[in-house]
């Protein structure tokens, strides 16, 4: 985390005083005061992991891509299938640029308005404006704004909704504790689908889906009112607030993989191991920029490729330490830490193809030692997420 | 016995001609859960200032340094099976090494313990 320190002086977000009364320790991260724990990062992991944490996200770009035309925009813009999501559902998807290097990775909601008709009028119900909801990474939002701005025809309209705060409420427990408070709306959801809720006067747009690998929801929220809701959600006994520090081990455990660390615009999203991200009828349709460079990766292999390693012993691998088979070094960690479920340490690196097999034994070099590692299948720890029951 | 304090947080306890070093509270909290702690060998000849150990927390790995010269003559075991000792215990059972007094002069700059309290108020 520390290379996303910035300088200068951060940026308040909306929850900055919220946090403080609730005793975080605020750090510099992408720009913006945040809070990195409040508890004990351990303490507000295993919290998360049994019952529910609630994070700030407010630093990550909410976008809203509108107008006739805006899903085959997008799908110009990344390789997943946009045009066929309909309205509610979510995708994981990229932005690539041309030599099809990843520039962010986002979800894209299809939040297209339903509008109700008038029987005695006998007007029939119909679809709005297509409108997209972008969730992008808040160290690179600028950055994507301008991307879009420069690729997005002008028909299609761009609004940066820089007056709305974002909460992520993630554990088993999540569930249970939003439905006491917004009767019904976890029912009407299972994951990787968005509602926009009236919760009395706050207008709300509820997502279920995380970064944790656990069931929950993303719960974008007017600034004005996200310190009511952040107040509201903790007040439930299943809930307490979880800082970034617990939200990086959190997703590390769950093989998710950090822009700027674990994959940037120098790597492909083949050899970053997000094929999944790329729609299966569009591999070959292309028509997203990229497509050309990605298409050679997936034909010839990738070079190297994202695993995840298992350490022995209890000392972490962090960013940068390479990887070695015998004298050979064969790549680098790019993110890694101690797992606080697996109690060992674990990491995320990309190794030279031939290296990347699940067994394969390696070793990495942490202050001229050498720790014994073994890649594994992601995610380290199993994904909980809810698909319906 | 005489405890003095460093600017980088470590403590010093000396004993006669044995000086035991550790990490004080306020470092601790800092660096929250402390996961796993690399002590120097025994026998490991330590410069002042110079790097002694490393604490491994959740968040990242933070050096500690040789409050003064001196030979290691014994480190806490007690570190490899429970590091989380840093956390609840730094400035008794989670010491980490003791070692020689190479030079009584280099005591000289430390902080007791009234002007390292200032000093971390002040921080």
């Amino acid at each position: 985390m520390s290379d996303n320190d910035d300088t200068e002086t951060p940026e308040a977000l909306p929850l900055d005083a919220w946090h403080r009364a609730q005793g975080a320790r605020m750090v510099p991260f992408a720009g913006y005061a945040m809070p990195i724990q409040y508890e004990g990062i351990v303490t507000e992991h295993q919290w998360t992991r049994e019952q529910a944490g609630l994070f700030d996200v407010s630093h990550m770009g909410q976008l809203m891509v509108t107008g006739e035309g805006a899903a085959e925009a997008l799908e110009a813009l990344v390789p997943g299938a946009i045009a066929s999501l309909k309205p509610g559902r979510v995708r994981y998807t990229l932005l690539l640029n041309e030599a099809g290097g990843v520039i962010d990775d986002l979800m894209v909601t299809n939040a297209t308005e339903w509008i109700e008709g008038d029987e005695d009028e006998g007007i029939e119900g119909r679809w709005g404006e297509p409108a997209y909801y972008l969730v992008v990474n808040g160290a690179t939002k600028w950055d994507d704004i301008a991307h879009l701005r420069e690729h997005l025809p002008d028909e299609v309209t761009l609004t940066h909704m820089e007056d709305r705060a974002l909460l992520a409420l993630q554990g088993p427990n999540a569930a249970q504790a939003l439905g006491r408070v917004m009767r019904g709306v976890p029912d009407s959801l299972v994951f990787m689908q968005s509602t926009t809720y009236q919760f009395g006067e706050w207008p709300l747009r509820i997502t279920r889906s995380g970064y944790t690998g656990e069931d929950g929801f993303e719960i974008s929220v007017p600034a004005e009112f996200a310190e009511g809701l952040a107040g509201r959600l903790c007040a439930e006994i299943e809930v307490r607030p979880a800082g970034l520090g617990a939200r990086d081990s959190l997703r590390l455990e769950a093989g998710l993989p950090l822009y700027g660390h674990d994959m940037d615009e120098t790597v492909d999203p083949v050899s970053a191991d997000l094929t999944f991200a790329l729609t299966r009828k569009r591999r070959e349709s292309g028509g997203w920029m990229g497509h050309e460079a990605v298409a050679k990766v997936l034909a010839d292999g990738p070079e190297r490729k994202r695993v995840g390693l298992k350490i022995e012993g209890r000392l972490p691998a962090r960013e940068g330490a390479p990887v070695f088979a015998g004298d050979a070094e064969i790549g680098r960690i790019t993110s890694g830490g101690f797992s606080p479920t697996l109690g060992q340490p674990i990491a995320m690196a990309y190794l030279d193809a031939g290296h990347t097999a699940e067994g394969t034994e390696v070793e990495i070099e942490v202050r001229r030692k050498r720790l014994a590692a073994t890649v594994v299948p992601l995610p380290f720890v199993e994904h909980r997420y809810f698909r319906g029951s | 016995m005489a405890r003095y304090f460093t600017d980088e947080h470590e403590w010093i306890d000396l004993e006669g001609e044995l000086a035991t070093v550790g990490i004080t509270d306020y470092a601790q909290e800092q660096l929250g859960d402390i996961v796993f702690v690399e002590l120097p060998d025994v026998g490991t000849v330590l410069d002042k200032g110079g790097d002694a150990a490393v604490v491994e927390s959740v968040k990242a790995a933070s050096d500690v340094y040789a409050p003064i010269g001196g030979e290691v003559m014994e480190t806490n075991d007690a570190l490899e099976e429970d590091p989380a000792l840093v956390n609840s215990s730094p400035e008794e059972d989670g010491w980490f090494f003791k070692l020689t007094v190479a030079d009584r002069d280099e005591l000289e700059g430390l902080m007791d313990a009234k002007a390292y309290k200032s000093f971390c108020d002040s921080l």
